[in-house]
């Protein structure tokens, strides 16, 4: 009987082992073979390169189209791309957004900013930093930063522990607390939506630059005051005007380098 | 041994069992609807994306780490009089490492994607080494504490390899707690927890609120059975959770001066919110100002050595000691990083019912965790007495 039961505990044994190393030995067998092919991923022939991309915001063009009428041109483009869900309340979702001075550059304004500069609007967005804390801390590299300086969002990684909200010091990151469909009256079913429990940022529209198009929000800008380029390349256009006009940008203190400047 | 939690229970055991399992039954049921609903069901927003669950969790970890205050004594300086209460301490640090983790577990948008953080390592991440230093601690208490028990119940030496993790254990409960305050004190832009005093704050108030919990316990247990933690033991709990209360206080007061001294808006804005509130909003100021009183209340009753030796005024002590860091780390410590938000505004915090009982739900687990453990425990301390 005590023979049987040791036959068989040894034989379940070796099945097990067996079936938990076959996935290793798939890996290394699937690895072989493309090998053997080579790569079967190719870029696009137009797409853009970088090597740091930036966005520079041109407030006074912004100020201007703004007194025209509420212009939320750049807003509307990246969330019906984007199927960004419209949730009126503190559970929002935004990728790009306008918001006064003071609430942009907290501590900075004073009571002697000329008036119309006050009120902005400042677009907001994720800042692409070169020194990104919601990197650092997020515990899966499901936020994790590209050779060319863009901050990404591996949503299929993402447990939602929400480390990247508390790490961020200019609130750009969003939580999907509900379901982002309930939310969503038109779709693009060019672009993925996320599910609920994972967060969310705009990712310069990397999707668009593989295809070798701008980000949608330079592009649906009336005014042309979002300018977009390589900060790394001394031609661009974000560099000519860098050097040209007086600039801002957030939260220098807290050292992460953010990668969107405000021209005032 | 875990047959004596059925054969050695009376009837009030198995009633506090039944009333646990109905609260562990109602958290339960809540968060299946979270579940199936998302994280939406909380009173948590885009600015204030942390709440109750981390909040419990922030101030559990503390409860777990103070084991090392009677393990310690006893292994390292052979301090007899802790021999009795120790296992106590280190079952008391088990319940608490498995609330702690099942706070994180409840607070995850993806919580079937919870082994993403051993599939993909993240060494940068606090969060990933919290990850392994809680999970240590717990693994390190279930085999020290079971198997000293064990050979205490058979009347021989526990193994010889269990006196290394013994020791091991002393540095390990330091690292929860500081790696848990790491989880905080390393992020930009946050101001109200961007302080270099936040691990040794955290440690001092773990230091005076675990004792103080495992105080109460043992003054239960001396009541409701034939075990006697023993007078000398409780005396000497009781003696370090005032001096970590002051030293506990003192570390508050170090960042009131800080932030009130230099003016720095940043560092101000928080505590004002939290003391008197801001911009019209004055949530948490009961609770800030109820958690100082505690503290005020519980260092008079402990530093006068009568009232500490008295049982009826070191109850009040303990309970007033728990009660105040459970509000400073368990509601405001968390909540007031978030308020004001990076935008300087203010976004309101207020729990959800569902919330509330997910947590009272989790808090009842724990407590049943513990009540069966205390339970073995106990059963065969009373055996070897009798």
């Amino acid at each position: 009987m005590d023979e049987k039961r040791r036959n068989f505990l040894k034989i379940t044994g070796a099945c097990v082992l067996g079936v938990s190393l076959l996935p290793a030995l798939k890996v290394s067998a699937a690895k072989k073979v493309t090998e053997e092919k080579g790569p079967t991923y190719k870029a696009h022939p137009k797409a853009l390169h970088g090597k740091r991309w930036a966005m520079v915001v041109d407030v006074k063009r912004c100020q201007e189209q703004n007194k025209k009428g509420e212009c939320r041109k750049c807003i509307e483009a990246c969330h019906s791309l984007h199927n960004v869900p419209t949730i009126p309340n503190e559970k929002e979702i935004k990728w790009i957004w306008k918001d006064n001075f003071e609430h942009s550059f907290p501590g900075t304004a004073h009571e002697y900013v000329p008036e119309d500069f006050h009120e902005g609007p400042f677009i907001l967005l994720c800042n692409h930093c070169s020194n990104p804390a919601c990197v650092r801390v997020c515990p899966t590299k499901a936020t994790f930063q590209r050779a060319d300086g863009i901050v990404m969002m591996d949503h299929h990684r993402c447990i939602g522990c929400r480390y990247c909200m508390a790490g961020c010091p200019f609130g750009a990151r969003s939580f999907n607390w509900r379901d982002p469909k309930l939310y969503l009256t038109q779709l693009n079913y060019d672009y993925p939506i996320r599910r609920r429990g994972v967060v969310e940022k705009c990712t310069f529209c990397d999707e668009r630059l593989g295809e070798g198009l701008l980000p949608a929000c330079v592009e649906a800008c009336p005014a042309k005051a979002l300018i977009f380029g390589d900060l790394d390349d001394p031609s661009s256009e974000v560099r000519r005007i860098l050097s040209k006009r007086l600039s801002l940008r957030r939260k220098l203190e807290v050292g992460t380098q953010p990668n969107v400047y405000y021209l005032v | 041994m875990f047959d004596r939690v059925f054969t050695k229970s009376g009837d009030d055991f198995k009633k506090l069992l039944k009333l646990l399992s109905v609260f562990i039954g109602l958290g339960f049921i809540c968060y299946l609807f979270q579940y199936y609903r998302g994280l939406g069901i909380t009173g948590m927003s885009r600015d204030v994306s942390w709440g109750l669950y981390i909040a419990q969790f922030t101030f559990l970890v503390g409860v777990a780490a103070s084991a090392v205050m009677v393990v310690l004594p006893y292994y390292l300086h052979n301090f007899k009089a802790f021999g009795r209460i120790t296992i106590l301490g280190e079952f008391l640090a088990i319940a608490a490492v498995s609330m702690c983790l099942l706070f994180i577990i409840v607070d995850l948008g993806m919580p079937h994607r919870l082994f993403n953080v051993l599939r993909y390592p993240t060494p940068n991440s606090i969060l990933f080494w919290d990850m392994v230093v809680l999970n240590g601690y717990l693994l390190l208490n279930i085999l020290i504490g079971w198997n000293v028990l064990d050979a205490e119940r058979m009347g021989v030496a526990p193994p010889k390899w269990v006196k290394p993790l013994i020791y091991v254990s002393i540095p390990w409960a330091v690292s929860i707690h500081t790696v848990t305050a790491f989880l905080y004190a390393g992020l930009p832009g946050r101001h109200f927890w961007l302080t270099a005093i936040m691990a040794a704050r955290f440690l001092a108030s773990a230091f005076s609120s675990g004792p103080a919990l495992l105080i109460l316990l043992a003054l239960f247990i001396k009541k409701r059975t034939k075990f006697d933690p023993g007078e000398e033991a409780i005396q000497a709990l009781a003696k370090i959770v005032t001096y970590a209360l002051i030293i506990s206080v003192f570390f508050v007061l170090l960042e009131l001066f800080t932030a009130y001294y230099s003016q720095v808006p940043g560092h101000t804005n928080h505590f004002n919110y939290l003391l008197f509130g801001l911009h019209g909003h004055a949530e948490l100021v009961p609770w800030t100002w109820l958690s100082n009183i505690l503290a005020v209340v519980a260092l008079a009753l402990l530093i006068n050595p009568n009232t500490r030796k008295q049982e009826k005024t070191l109850k009040i002590a303990c309970f007033a000691t728990f009660f105040s860091l459970w509000i400073e780390k368990g509601i405001t410590l968390v909540i007031t990083g978030f308020i004001p938000n990076t935008f300087e505004t203010i976004t309101r915090y207020i729990p959800t019912i569902p919330e509330v009982f997910i947590t009272l739900g989790v808090w009842s687990a724990g407590f049943f965790i513990l009540a069966v453990l205390y339970k073995i425990a106990v059963s065969i301390k009373e055996e070897l007495g009798a």
